[in-house]
C-alpha cells in the first residue's frame, strides 16, 4: 500500500475527531472518546512515516503517546467525576456558568 | 548493540526536582493536619536548592545529552531561575489563601513541583518527543490543580473546559509534528531545521506547520484559540490562577522559542504571516474586550492574552536580538503577573473573594500602601516609563522596527494605548472612589515584606533595566 492510504486514512480519522468535538453538543464522554481518537489518527502517522523513511524514532514516539494518553485519560474522567458532583449533568450545553 | 550511559549532570536540576517532588508526596502521607507546613518547607527549601544548583552550574555555551534530546543553555538556565523564583512566590502568597479555604493540602505542592518539572524539561528541550513530554507533564498537573477545589462548581467546569481545549491542542500539536517528522525524517530539532531549509516543495511542510502553529496558540492562548483563558482564570481558585497565569508562561514562551526558532527557523517565511495574524487578534480581542469585564480576573484574562500577542512580536522577527527581547518581555510580564494576583489574595480573606474590580474601591483609604503597590503593577502592566513593562514593550517594539515591519509595531502600540485604558480605570477605582468594605486590609508578614518586594523590583528593574536586558542578550546570543 503507498504511503498515500495510509495518511488519507489518519487524516479521516482526525477529522472524524475534530468533528465529534465541535459538533457534539450533548455528552463530555463523546469528547473524551474523540480526544483519545485525535491521538490514535496521530499515531496512525507516524507509524506510517515511520516505515516507509525506515527509521524507529517515530514509532517510539508513539509509545510515549500511547502512555501519555492513558494518564490523560484518567486525568479527565477524574475531571468528569468532580464534575458531575457538583452538577449532577454531563451535559456539554449546561456547562455555562462561566461567561463574559 | 551497545548501550553508553548518558551525561545525567545536566539534567541534574530537573532530577534533583523530580526526587524531591516523590519524596514530598510521600512525606505528606504521613503527616496530619497540624504539621501541613513542614510540607511547605520542604516545597520552598527544594525550589531554594534548585536555584542553587542551576546557578552553581550555570553555563552559556549549550550542551546536549540523552542522545540529543535535551539541551543545557543559557536561556533554559534564565527561565528556569526565573520559574523557580515564581514558584516560591506564588507558593508564599498562595498559603493563607489556601488555609482560610481549606485547600492546604500536599496535593498543591507535589502537583506545582511536577508542573515545575514539566516547565523545566519543556524548556530544555530539543526534541519533539522531550517538547511533548515536558508539555503533556506541565498540562497534567495544571488540570488536576484547576479542579483542586473538588466542591466548588465553577472550578470544576473551569477544569473540564482547560482539559477539554488542552488535549485538542496536544493532539493538533502531535498532528502537526507527525507531518514534519514525515518530510523531514527527524525528531531532532537542529536536524528539522537543516532539512526543512534543503525542501524543493514545502507544501507538506507548510501543512505540518499549521497545525503546530495552531498547537502553540491553544497553549499560549492566543486569539482566536483563547477561548479557555477567561473561564480557567475565572473559575480556578484565585492561587491557582496566580500560578497558571506566571511560570507557565516562560515554559510557553520556551516552546514557542524552540519550535519556531531552533526547530523551524530556516523556514521563517512559511510562519511568520500566521504568527503575524495571531498576534494582531491576540492584541486586538485582549484589549478590547478586556475593557468590558467586571471581573477583575477576567480581566487580568484579556491582559494576558493582549500580553501574549506582545510576547510574539519579538520571537516573529526571526532575530536574535528580537527573541532575547521577548524573553525579558516574559520575565517581565511574570513579575507584574505574581503581583497583581498577590494583591487579589491579599485583599481576599476567609469566605470573601475579591473578584469583582469594585473590590478594590478606595483602596488607597484602607490602605495607601498596597494601593501604591497595585498603582506600581498597573502602571507597569500599561507600559507607562519609567516602570519594567515599558522598558518591555520598548524593547520589543525596537526590534519590531529593526526588522522593517513598521506598520506592525505602529498596530501594537494603538492596541496598548487602548489597554492602557483599563488598568487606569483600577488606578482611578482605588483613589477616587470611596471604599465599600471597612475591614482592615493585611497579610501575613511574609507575604506582605514579599509583595512590596515585588512591586519594588518592577519599580527598580524599570529605572535600571540594562542589566536583565543584557542578560537576555547574552544567554540568546550565546546559543
Amino acid at each position: 500500500m503507498p504511503l498515500s492510504d495510509y495518511l488519507i486514512f489518519s487524516a479521516i480519522l482526525f477529522s472524524i475527531s475534530v468533528a465529534g468535538i465541535f459538533l457534539n453538543r450533548k455528552n463530555i464522554i463523546i469528547i473524551l472518546m474523540s480526544i483519545e481518537l485525535m491521538l490514535l489518527a496521530v499515531n496512525t502517522n507516524f507509524i506510517a512515516f515511520s516505515y516507509y523513511l525506515g527509521d524507529v524514532a517515530g514509532q517510539v514516539f508513539v509509545f510515549f503517546i500511547l502512555t501519555v494518553a492513558a494518564a490523560e485519560a484518567a486525568i479527565g474522567l477524574a475531571i468528569l467525576v468532580v464534575l458531575f458532583r457538583n452538577k449532577r449533568t454531563i451535559n456539554v450545553e449546561e456547562l455555562d456558568s462561566l461567561n463574559g | 548493540m551497545n548501550f553508553q550511559i548518558p551525561d545525567v549532570m545536566p539534567a541534574l536540576p530537573e532530577i534533583f526536582i523530580l526526587s524531591m517532588a516523590c519524596i514530598i508526596l510521600v512525606t505528606d502521607l504521613f503527616l496530619n493536619k497540624t504539621n501541613r507546613g513542614a510540607t511547605y518547607m520542604l516545597s520552598q527549601a527544594t525550589l531554594v536548592i534548585a536555584v542553587l544548583i542551576t546557578v552553581a552550574s550555570f553555563s552559556t555555551s549549550p550542551m546536549l545529552t540523552f542522545s540529543d534530546t535535551f539541551v543545557r543553555d543559557g536561556i533554559g538556565d534564565v527561565l528556569k531561575i526565573a520559574i523557580y523564583t515564581a514558584t516560591f512566590t506564588v507558593f508564599l502568597y498562595a498559603r493563607d489563601y489556601l488555609k482560610d479555604r481549606g485547600l492546604f493540602k500536599g496535593e498543591f505542592y507535589v502537583l506545582g513541583l511536577f508542573a515545575v518539572l514539566g516547565m523545566m524539561i519543556l524548556i530544555s528541550a530539543h526534541n519533539f518527543l522531550t517538547i511533548y513530554l515536558g508539555l503533556e507533564l506541565l498540562s497534567l498537573s495544571l488540570y488536576a490543580l484547576v479542579a483542586m477545589h473538588r466542591d466548588s462548581a465553577i472550578a470544576s467546569e473551569a477544569a473540564m473546559k482547560y482539559f477539554v481545549l488542552g488535549a485538542i491542542a496536544s493532539g493538533m500539536l502531535l498532528y502537526g509534528m507527525s507531518m514534519i517528522y514525515g518530510v523531514t525524517g527527524s525528531l531532532d530539532l537542529a536536524t528539522i531545521s537543516q532539512q526543512a531549509a534543503q525542501l524543493s516543495d514545502k507544501l507538506v511542510l507548510v501543512f505540518g506547520i499549521v497545525f503546530l502553529l495552531i498547537g502553540i496558540a491553544f497553549k499560549l492562548g492566543a486569539v482566536p484559540f483563547h477561548m479557555w483563558v477567561p473561564d480557567v482564570y475565572h473559575g480556578a481558585p484565585t492561587a491557582v490562577t496566580l500560578f497558571i497565569g506566571s511560570a507557565p508562561k516562560l515554559a510557553a514562551f520556551a516552546m514557542l522559542m524552540r519550535l519556531l526558532i531552533d526547530g523551524l527557523g530556516s523556514v521563517i517565511a512559511q510562519w511568520q504571516d500566521i504568527l503575524i495574524l495571531l498576534i494582531l487578534m491576540s492584541l486586538a480581542v485582549g484589549n478590547i474586550v478586556a475593557i468590558a469585564q467586571v471581573n477583575i480576573k477576567r480581566m487580568l484574562a484579556y491582559s494576558t492574552i493582549s500580553h501574549i500577542g506582545f510576547l510574539m512580536l519579538g520571537v516573529v522577527t526571526g532575530t536574535q536580538a528580537g527573541v532575547s527581547a521577548s524573553m525579558f518581555y516574559t520575565i517581565a510580564y511574570t513579575l507584574m503577573s505574581l503581583g497583581s494576583f498577590g494583591m487579589i489574595i491579599l485583599l481576599s480573606r476567609k469566605g470573601f473573594e475579591a473578584e469583582k474590580l469594585e473590590d478594590f474601591k478606595g483602596l488607597n483609604e484602607r490602605s495607601p500602601w498596597y494601593a501604591f503597590l497595585m498603582l506600581v503593577l498597573m502602571f507597569s502592566m500599561a507600559g507607562v516609563p519609567p516602570f519594567l513593562g515599558f522598558w518591555a514593550k520598548l524593547s520589543v517594539l525596537q526590534e519590531v522596527v529593526a526588522v522593517d515591519m513598521v506598520w506592525l509595531a505602529v498596530a501594537s502600540v494603538v492596541f496598548s494605548i487602548i489597554g492602557a485604558f483599563y488598568y487606569l480605570r483600577v488606578i482611578k477605582i482605588m483613589y477616587f472612589d470611596k471604599p465599600e468594605a471597612t475591614e482592615p486590609v493585611g497579610c501575613s508578614r511574609d507575604m506582605s515584606v514579599l509583595i512590596s518586594l515585588n512591586a519594588i523590583f518592577v519599580l527598580m528593574i524599570g529605572l535600571f533595566p540594562d542589566s536583565l536586558l543584557s542578560l537576555c542578550l547574552k544567554v540568546v546570543s550565546a546559543s
